[in-house]
């Protein structure tokens, strides 16, 4: 095992936290802003849109990233049947971060709204005005978003499973925190959260 | 940690139970959001559903202010309103617009001399790629203070209780102002004799920030003649469209644009409360109306006149009516556009 690489890069790492919060953000704001009339749901409307572009540029970055440095690989005694369900959820991950901004974006170009993002910036259509795409594409946006929702759910349950069950270093790999040796070593002697725990005891040794 | 080592069945039992409450939790916080646990809460739905009519709702039509006509001109402004607002529209010069004239009621198919209200909805385009939209309607004033009381009403006024409206007229007792304006105020023969009003305020925003709340209304050049909804009903069921086709048809017909600054203290956030008629107001420009169209093919059909979609230099202001208005105007648009097939295009529509 040495040589091959334990963890995801700080970089992907960076990506992973920023837009998990803005995904969730972005989850919580969809649903709550369809089910008001009060004046907040011109302010979720607002920042749902902007934030669904940043989404997507960050989505892209982040596809590039993951191209460019891989990932490191499931542990060896993961068994086949969760190894394919981590491989196929993360695909769906992947295509519904970057297709649920072109779905809404391509739903309010076919509705002829104007795609306003902050600053009064604006986007351009990205489709003909047409009631039959703007039907499709907000079907595909409203019920996807509650598959997404629910992805996001197993992956977390995933996660943690990782984490506090098997122990096996595959939270680890995504764990915020620089990578240690100790962290390197995972799947020997690691545990979860090791390597911030050594660096904070580390920093609290300082004498002020 | 050394607990865990020594019983590792619990420490597991312990993880998953974890695990358990913060999948549960996330589900439970998101079914919150979505309002699953707050039937109370008022909805686009609830709002749109209120509206239906006995007859059922007109599918493919909107859900309220069902019956209309397209209608395409320009808005020529005379550069005063710049010292509102720096949007362009209010920059000297001429802007495209698209509108609809159309009757305040759920029924695509009710007669004209039924309906006591009548509204205008309005887009102007302007060069630098933004879009002013607004829906503005004949009375002075709006009928109740908040989007809650407006549901109310919907809902007294479909009740079978026949102390229905009384009891919501004792709660909200704004309504009376509009009942008499309903029962005194001429009726005209033409949708070009009508004022319409913005009644919701907006903020303007000048060029250096500065901020004014206003309300703007579209005052007919042509002298309105008041007709008895008696001698109306004998026009015919759709006389307003009627009439504007060929009035048009004739020449252009035009509306001059009026804005309205508040002072400190107005009650911008209700509109149904006049400002004081000596409020600070300025012309902004002229509406052309230059063509008609039938809805059923024209170019108002699948517009929404969202009153929210405005631009830079006009937003929103603590008047809470176009919110609610943009959320249930947002439902009605994803519903009816998804019932295109209950509302046919004509022949011209030729599918491949």
């Amino acid at each position: 095992m040495i040589g091959v690489r334990q963890h995801f890069t700080p970089l992907q790492r960076l990506l992973h936290w920023l837009m998990a919060v803005c995904i969730l953000a972005m989850l919580f704001i969809g649903v709550g802003m369809v089910s008001t009339v009060m004046p907040k749901y011109l302010t979720l409307v607002s920042i749902h849109k902007p934030l669904g572009i940043a989404i997507l540029v960050l989505a892209l970055v982040r596809l590039g990233v993951r191209l460019r440095y891989g990932a490191p690989s499931l542990p060896a005694d993961l068994p086949e049947p969760m190894k394919l369900a981590a491989q196929l959820s993360h695909y769906a991950l992947y295509i519904l971060i970057i297709g649920m901004p072109l779905l809404g974006w391509g739903m309010l170009s076919a509705a002829a709204y104007p795609v306003v993002l902050f600053g009064g910036a604006h986007l351009p259509a990205i489709l003909p005005q047409s009631d039959g795409l703007h039907t499709l594409l907000w079907n595909a946006h409203f019920y996807l978003a509650f598959v997404f929702f629910a992805l996001v759910l197993l992956h977390v349950a995933a996660a943690l499973f990782h984490a506090l069950v098997r122990r096996d270093g595959v939270f680890d790999a995504m764990a915020p925190g620089v990578a240690s040796p100790r962290g390197r070593a995972r799947g020997v002697i690691c545990c979860p959260g090791g390597a911030s725990r050594t660096r904070f005891v580390a920093i609290a040794a300082i004498p002020p | 940690m050394a607990q865990s080592s020594q019983s590792p069945k619990r420490s597991m039992f312990g993880s998953l139970v974890l695990i358990a409450v913060v999948i549960g939790g996330g589900a439970a916080a998101f079914a919150y959001t979505a309002g699953w646990l707050s039937p109370q809460r008022l909805t686009p739905e609830k709002m749109v559903a209120a509206l239906a009519p006995p007859t059922g709702v007109a599918l493919g039509h909107r859900r309220n202010h069902a019956k209309g006509i397209c209608f395409t001109g320009v808005f020529e402004a005379n550069g005063a309103g710049a010292a509102l607002s720096k949007a362009q529209v209010f920059t000297r010069g001429q802007y495209p617009i698209l509108g609809r004239f159309n009757l305040a009621t759920a029924d695509a198919n009710a007669p004209d001399a039924t309906v006591r209200v009548r509204g205008m909805g309005l887009q102007i385009s302007t060069p630098d790629g933004e879009v002013w939209r607004s829906a503005m309607i004949d009375p002075p004033f709006f009928p109740v203070s908040t989007p809650q009381a407006f549901y109310e009403l919907l809902i007294a006024s479909a009740s079978k209780d026949p102390d229905a409206m009384k009891t919501f007229a004792g709660a909200h007792p704004e309504i009376a102002a509009f009942g008499a304006w309903a029962k005194s105020a001429p009726w005209t023969g033409s949708y070009a004799e009508d004022r319409f009003n913005s009644l919701n305020s907006f903020v303007f925003a000048d060029s250096s920030g500065a901020e004014k709340t206003v309300r703007w209304s579209l005052l007919p050049a042509a002298q309105p003649v008041p007709v008895s909804p008696e001698d109306l009903a004998k026009r015919g069921p759709d006389f307003l469209e009627q009439e504007i086709t060929e009035r048009v048809r004739g020449g252009p017909q035009y509306w001059t644009m009026m804005v309205s600054v508040a002072n400190p203290g107005d009650p911008t956030a209700d509109p149904s409360k006049a400002w004081p008629e000596d409020r600070r107001a300025i012309e902004v420009g002229t509406l052309t109306v230059q063509q008609i169209e039938a809805e059923r093919d024209g170019p108002c059909r699948d517009i929404n006149f969202d009153p929210t979609v405005l631009p830079s230099g006009i937003r929103t202001s603590d008047d809470p009516f176009p919110a609610a208005r943009s959320a249930a105007y947002a439902k009605s648009y994803d519903l009816r556009t998804a019932e295109a097939a209950d509302y046919p295009r004509t022949a011209t529509d030729a599918k491949p």
